[in-house]
């Protein structure tokens, strides 16, 4: 049998295969989650205005209280069923982010506290940072040079 | 408010996309959100969209990325080269922080779920 031919045989089996996912209804769906976490984070906003707050620090207080809530969510088992149900709708605003550094870390406690749950916290906020710090020191070299 | 609603939703409909359309996974999708927002935050385009949107913007993690991009901008305004290494992280310490921080805590508190099936 040509491999060409079973690769591409095998390619159209999987795709049959595969569970059809509805797009229309997960795009649906992470946009009113993802919509819905972004005005609490607008009304934690609002408030921190109220009290005084300047621009900066209402957008810090809305992360930390964001990242807060995913923390606690992810570790009562609730955050996974919303992930399920909104997919990227609860990925993508900063509850992702929480949410990728807290589930390893509960995940990997079995194997210590060092190596499980302070390393394998970074597998995916680790790559995030990277690649922010490093293009935002770009930009500033950047405009260090130009600018 | 609304703006706000709906920006976010949009974000993250490119980013529901983007998982059903294409084999990236989850963490490379948060990478490239992160990148994006940072270069649009330099290039200054992103602040407009945070006018317009507010939390809209600046929840999903693009706004992460912008956020650090102003950071060291502004940080290299005042100390110039020495900025690009301190402003970003400074601007955005205060989510690191958090996340590093609750983490950990969290770990020390909750037991791994049982995978079932």
């Amino acid at each position: 049998m040509n491999p060409t031919d079973t690769s591409k045989e095998y390619g159209e089996y999987v795709k049959k295969k595969a569970p059809n996912s509805p797009i229309l209804k997960d795009c649906f769906n992470a946009f009113w989650v993802g919509g819905l976490i972004c005005s609490i984070g607008q009304l934690i906003f609002f408030y921190c205005k109220f009290k005084g707050l300047d621009q900066t620090a209402s957008s810090t207080v809305v992360s930390i209280c964001l990242i807060l809530i995913s923390v606690i969510l992810t570790s009562l088992n609730i955050f996974n069923r919303i992930g399920k149900f909104a997919g990227a709708g609860s990925l993508i605003p900063i509850t992702g982010f929480a949410n990728s550094i807290v589930s390893p870390s509960i995940e990997y406690k079995s194997e210590g506290y060092v190596m499980g749950v302070g390393a394998k916290m970074f597998t995916v906020a680790g790559p995030v940072l990277v690649y922010g710090i490093s293009a935002s020191v770009i930009i500033g070299i950047i405009a260090c040079l130009f600018i | 408010m609304l703006n706000c609603f709906i920006v976010g939703g949009v974000l993250c409909v490119i980013g529901q996309i983007l998982i059903d359309k294409t084999k990236l996974t989850p963490a490379r999708i948060l990478v490239l959100y992160v990148t994006v927002g940072t270069i649009l935050g330099g290039i200054g385009i992103y602040q407009k969209l945070i006018d317009f949107a507010g939390c809209g913007a600046t929840v999903p993690l693009t706004g992460f990325g912008a956020n650090l991009a102003k950071g060291a901008l502004e940080a290299v305004k005042e100390q110039g080269l020495l900025g690009a290494f301190i402003g970003g992280v400074k601007a955005s310490a205060g989510g690191i922080a958090a996340a590093v921080f609750f983490g950990y805590l969290a770990s020390l508190i909750a037991k791994p779920k049982i995978k079932k099936q």
